[in-house]
C-alpha cells in the first residue's frame, strides 16, 4: 500500500533561519521520487515534515500543509503511528546496541506484536528485502553496533521495512558505505518501488538519474525545479540553475 | 640514552636545561611520595594498633559494659540499615531527576535553574544538612531522632551527585540510537526505556555505589538527626539484623567511632582503632567495588 | 465475553500511553525536585535563624567580638570573631599545605609519570578521598596527637597544626584530580608546539602549561578551600575547644563547624542558642556556595573556551 505525499505553501524555519521556503509539490505513490542540491537546501528538514521528526527540533516553526492520502500529518491522533508508516534510512549507518534480530524486531515490538513466529517470519522477511539475509541468518544474536558500515546501512533499511511502511524514505544513504553495497540498496529499491513510495535524498546526481521517476531540485531552501528525470536531466530543463547544479558547475 | 658527541654534543644551556629537568621531575616524586607513603604509613599503623580486637565475634558481637568491651555490631547494622534506606530514597529520585535533565529538559531558564540548583545542592557542607534534618524532619516532621529522619537528611545529601552520575552516564549514549528509535515510532520514554537506560546502567551505578560509602561514612548528617551514643539491640537472632524501626534511633559506625575516642572512658584503645579499621575497610570495599565496575564497564562497551 | 484482539489492542495502546504521561510527569517531577530541596535548605536555615537577626543577636557584636559565651545566665554574648578566626587560621595552613603539593602531583601525575604508575596512582587517590572525615579526626586525635606533642613540645597535641594537617590530607585529592582535570585539558597542540621548540618537560610545565591551565588550578584551589571551610568531624577531633584567637599554631582553635556539632545537642529548639547556631550555618552555607559556584563557573568557563 503506497501513499501519496503533498507538500502545500510549506515554510520551515529554526528559530531565525529560514529552513524550506514556500515548497509545494507532489510526490505521486509507487514512485521513486528524488531530491537533488547542494548542502544546507533543506533536503533533510524536507523529509522530517513527512515524518515529523521535526518535533524534536527545539525553536522549529512550521507554516503551510503536508498531506499523507488528503491526511494532514500535523492533526493525527497518534503521531507514532504516523511515523510508523514511513520508514527513514539515514546518512550514516546506525546499528541499535541489540542483537541483530532485536534489531529488526524493535518496531513491530513496540507497536505491539509478542507472538514469536510472528516475529520470526517477519524479521527474516525484512532481512531478505534488505539483501542481508544470506550474511546474518546465522548470527542474528549478533550486536547489531558489530557488523561493518555497509551491513548495518541494509540493517537500517531491514528496520525502516519492518513496519511495513508506505513511504520510505532515504537520506543520503549511501555516503558511508561502499560501492557493492550502494548497488545492492538500489537495486532493493527499484523492486521496493512496486509496494510503496519512495523518496530519495542525494548528493549524488547520477544516482538520483539512476533511481528516480520524478526529481525535484532544491537550492537555498527553495524549490527550483519539479518533474519527471529526463526532463531535470535533459539539455533543456526548466531553469538554468538546474543544468549547471545537474552537470556539476556548482554545489 | 644515545651517544652524542661533536656537532650534537649538549652546550652549557642544554646541560643546565637537563639538569634542571631531572630536579623538577625528582622533586615532584619526592612529594607525591611524601602525600601517598605517610598515609599508607598510618593505615597500617591503625592495623597494627586494631589487631587485638580484629576478630569475627568484635563483628558481630554487641558492645559490652558500657562501651569498654564487645563488639561493634549495633553499630554496624545501623550504618546498614540507614544507608539502604537513605539510598532506596534517594536513587530512584536521583536517576529520574537525570533522565529529566539529559532527555526531557529543554534550553531554557528552567533547566539552567535546575542546574544551578543540582550544584548549589552539592556544596551544602554537611553540618548544615545536619541543621536542616533536624529541623525539617526531626522537629517539623515529627519523625524525631530516628532512622527515617537521618536517611532523608543523607538522602537529600547524597541526591546531587547520584543526579550528575546519571546525567553523564545517559550523555554518553550516542544521541544516533535515540533518533533512530524515534523514527521507528518510539516514543521518548519507549525510547530511553528500551535502549538509553540499559545502556547507561553501570554509569549509573558506578555513581550509586559511590554513594554508598560516602553514606556510610558520614557523621554529621546523623549527628542529631537519629545516631545515639548507645541502643541496646538483641545479640541474635534475625531481629538482630532489623533491631532498628523506622522512628527509632540508631547507633552507628561513623558515630560509634567519634563517641569511642572522644567520650568513652576505659575503652582500650584497640576498640577505637578496631573500630576504625572496619569503618575504612567498609568504605574501601565499596569504592573498590565500583572501581571493578568502571573498568569491566570500560571493557564490554556495546558500541 | 473476551474482548476482540482489536479492543484489547486499543484499550493496552490507552492505558500504556496513560501510564507513560504519569512516567513522564514523574520524572518532570523528579527533575524539578532538586530546586526544592535546594530553596528548602537555604530558605529553612536562614528562617530558623532570622528571628534573632535582629533582636538578640548584635550584629556588630556577632562578627567583631571573640565573646562566645550563649549559655551565660547574666547575659548571654554571640561574639564569633574567635571562631571565624579558628576556621580562617586552620583553612590557611590546610592550603598552604595542600595546593603546592596538590599541584605537584597533579604535574607529576600528568606529565612526568608513566601510564601504569598513573593509573595506580589515580586509584589511590580516589581511595584515600573516600576516607571519612571521622576517620580523619581520629586520626589526627590519637595518631598526630602524640607526634606533635612529641615533636613540638607543645602541651596539647590538638590544635592548628594538626588541624591544618589533617585538612590538608583531605583537601590533597580533589585538588589533585580537579588540577589534573585543568592540566589535561591544555590542548595538545601547544605541548606538542613546545616540544618542538626544544623544551624540557619541565619547561613545558612551568612555561606553558601552567598558565594556560591556571583558571582550572583555580578552580582546584577554591574547591579545596570549600571543601576545608564546611568540615566538621575532622576539626571537631583534630583543633582543640578553645574559643579564643590563635596565637601561634600549637594553639587549641575551635571552627564554626564545629561549634554548632558541639553545642547544637544541647540547646533548646526556638531557644537564642539554637537560633545562633542557625545563623552560623547560614553563614557557612555562603561562603561554602561562593566558593563552589565560583569554581563551577570558572571550570566551565574552561571547557567553554576549549571547545573553540
Amino acid at each position: 500500500m503506497a501513499s501519496h505525499v503533498v507538500f502545500r505553501n510549506v515554510t520551515v524555519r529554526y528559530g531565525g533561519t529560514i529552513a524550506l521556503d514556500n515548497i509545494s509539490l507532489e510526490i505521486p505513490a509507487h514512485q521513486i521520487f528524488g531530491i537533488i542540491g547542494p548542502a544546507n537546501s533543506g533536503k533533510t528538514t524536507l523529509l522530517k515534515c513527512i515524518n515529523r521528526t521535526l518535533d524534536f527540533i527545539p525553536n522549529v516553526r512550521i507554516a503551510g500543509q503536508v498531506t499523507i492520502d488528503g491526511e494532514d500529518v500535523f492533526r493525527v491522533k497518534n503521531v507514532y503511528d504516523l511515523r510508523r508508516r514511513i520508514g527513514m534510512v539515514f546518512p550514516l549507518p546506525v546499528g541499535l546496541p541489540l542483537s541483530v534480530y532485536d534489531n529488526v524486531a524493535y518496531a513491530p515490538r513496540m507497536a505491539g506484536m509478542r507472538d514469536r513466529s510472528q516475529l520470526d517470519e517477519l524479521v527474516e522477511r525484512c532481512l531478505r528485502q534488505a539483501a542481508l539475509w544470506d550474511e546474518v541468518k546465522d548470527r542474528l544474536r549478533l550486536l547489531g553496533t558489530k557488523l561493518s558500515g555497509g551491513q548495518q546501512q541494509r540493517l537500517t533499511l531491514a528496520r525502516a521495512l519492518s513496519h511495513r511502511p508506505e513511504i520510505l524514505c532515504l537520506n543520503r544513504f549511501s555516503i558511508a558505505v561502499d560501492p557493492v553495497t550502494t548497488s545492492k540498496i538500489e537495486d532493493v529499491l527499484l523492486e521496493l518501488k512496486r509496494e510503496m513510495t519512495i523518496v530519495v535524498v542525494s548528493n549524488l546526481v547520477q544516482q538520483v538519474h539512476r533511481l528516480a521517476d520524478r526529481v525535484a531540485f532544491l537550492n537555498s531552501s527553495r524549490l527550483i525545479e519539479v518533474g519527471p528525470t529526463e526532463v531535470l536531466f535533459s539539455e533543456h530543463p526548466a531553469h538554468q540553475l538546474t543544468f549547471d547544479y545537474v552537470r556539476g558547475h556548482f554545489g | 640514552m644515545s651517544v652524542e658527541a661533536g656537532l650534537f654534543a649538549p652546550g652549557p644551556i642544554e646541560r643546565r636545561k637537563r639538569l634542571i629537568e631531572r630536579a623538577a621531575h625528582v622533586t615532584l616524586l619526592l612529594t607525591t611520595a611524601a602525600l601517598i607513603l605517610p598515609l599508607l604509613a598510618i593505615l597500617a599503623y591503625l592495623v597494627v594498633k586494631a589487631w587485638p580486637v580484629l576478630s569475627w565475634s568484635f563483628l558481630v558481637e554487641n558492645p559490652k559494659n558500657y562501651m569498654t568491651a564487645g563488639g561493634i555490631w549495633a553499630a554496624l547494622v545501623g550504618t546498614l540499615d540507614v544507608v539502604v534506606l537513605s539510598l532506596a530514597i534517594a536513587a530512584p529520585i536521583g536517576v529520574l531527576a537525570g533522565v529529566y535533565l539529559n532527555e526531557y529538559a529543554r534550553e531554557n531558564w528552567l533547566t539552567r535553574l535546575v542546574n544551578l540548583a543540582v550544584v548549589n545542592l552539592a556544596g551544602v557542607p554537611s553540618i548544615v544538612h545536619a541543621l536542616f534534618g533536624v529541623g525539617v524532619f526531626v522537629l517539623m516532621a515529627g519523625f524525631g531522632r530516628s532512622i527515617v529522619a537521618a536517611s532523608c537528611t543523607l538522602a537529600i545529601m547524597t541526591l546531587p551527585v547520584i543526579i550528575t552520575s546519571t546525567t553523564e552516564a545517559l550523555a554518553a549514549v550516542p544521541f544516533a540510537f535515540r533518533e533512530a528509535c524515534w523514527n521507528l515510532g518510539a516514543s521518548r520514554w519507549q525510547t530511553i526505556r528500551t535502549i538509553v537506560l540499559p545502556n547507561a546502567t553501570s554509569g549509573i551505578l558506578t555513581g550509586v555505589i559511590l554513594q554508598v560509602s560516602r553514606a556510610a561514612g558520614e557523621t554529621a548528617p546523623i549527628l542529631f538527626t537519629g545516631a545515639v551514643f548507645y541502643v541496646a539491640v538483641p545479640d541474635s537472632g534475625l531481629a538482630s539484623f532489623f533491631p532498628y524501626g523506622l522512628r527509632d534511633p540508631f547507633m552507628a559506625l561513623s558515630y560509634h567511632l567519634f563517641t569511642i575516642s572522644t567520650q568513652v572512658t576505659g575503652a582500650s584503645d584497640a576498640l577505637a582503632y578496631g573500630t576504625a579499621v572496619v569503618l575504612i575497610a567498609l568504605v574501601l570495599t565499596v569504592n573498590l567495588v565500583s572501581i571493578v565496575f568502571r573498568v569491566r564497564l570500560r571493557s564490554r562497551r556495546k558500541w | 465475553m473476551v474482548p476482540s484482539v482489536d479492543i484489547r489492542k486499543d484499550l493496552r495502546r490507552r492505558f500504556s500511553t496513560l501510564g507513560e504521561s504519569a512516567v513522564e510527569w514523574a520524572i518532570r517531577l523528579c527533575g524539578w525536585s532538586a530546586i526544592l530541596f535546594v530553596f528548602a535548605i537555604f530558605l529553612f536555615v536562614f528562617r530558623e535563624g532570622a528571628p534573632v537577626l535582629f533582636r538578640e543577636l548584635d550584629l556588630k557584636e556577632f562578627f567583631t567580638s571573640v565573646n562566645w559565651r550563649p549559655d551565660s545566665t547574666i547575659r548571654p554574648q554571640f561574639g564569633i570573631l574567635a571562631l571565624l578566626a579558628g576556621t580562617a587560621s586552620v583553612t590557611a595552613l590546610a592550603m598552604a599545605i595542600s595546593v603546592p603539593a596538590g599541584f605537584a602531583s597533579a604535574i607529576f601525575i600528568s606529565e612526568f609519570c608513566g601510564p601504569k604508575a598513573r593509573e595506580a596512582l589515580k586509584i589511590i587517590i580516589e581511595l584515600l578521598a573516600a576516607i571519612p572525615s571521622v576517620v580523619w579526626g581520629f586520626i589526627g586525635y590519637m595518631v598526630l596527637n602524640p607526634v606533635i606533642i612529641w615533636t613540638t613540645g607543645a602541651p596539647i597535641g590538638i590544635n592548628i597544626l594538626n588541624g591544618g594537617i589533617i585538612l590538608a590530607l583531605m583537601s590533597v585529592p580533589i585538588i589533585m584530580s580537579v588540577g589534573e582535570d585543568a592540566l589535561k585539558a591544555v590542548p595538545d597542540s601547544y605541548r606538542e608546539a613546545a616540544l618542538a621548540l626544544g623544551a624540557s618537560r619541565w619547561q613545558l610545565t612551568t612555561r606553558v602549561l601552567l598558565p594556560a591551565a591556571r583558571n582550572g588550578l583555580l578552580a582546584a584551589a577554591l574547591l579545596g578551600v570549600g571543601r576545608a571551610v564546611g568540615e566538621t568531624m575532622a576539626v571537631l577531633m583534630a583543633t582543640g575547644h578553645s574559643v579564643r584567637i590563635p596565637h601561634s599554631v600549637l594553639d587549641p582553635v575551635r571552627t564554626l563547624t564545629a561549634t554548632i556539632a558541639a553545642e547544637l545537642g544541647e540547646t533548646v529548639e526556638g531557644g537564642t542558642h539554637y537560633r545562633v547556631l542557625f545563623v552560623i550555618g547560614s553563614l557557612l552555607m555562603i561562603i561554602s556556595l561562593i566558593t563552589n559556584l565560583t569554581a563551577d563557573l570558572i571550570v566551565r568557563g574552561v571547557k567553554g573556551r576549549q571547545r573553540t
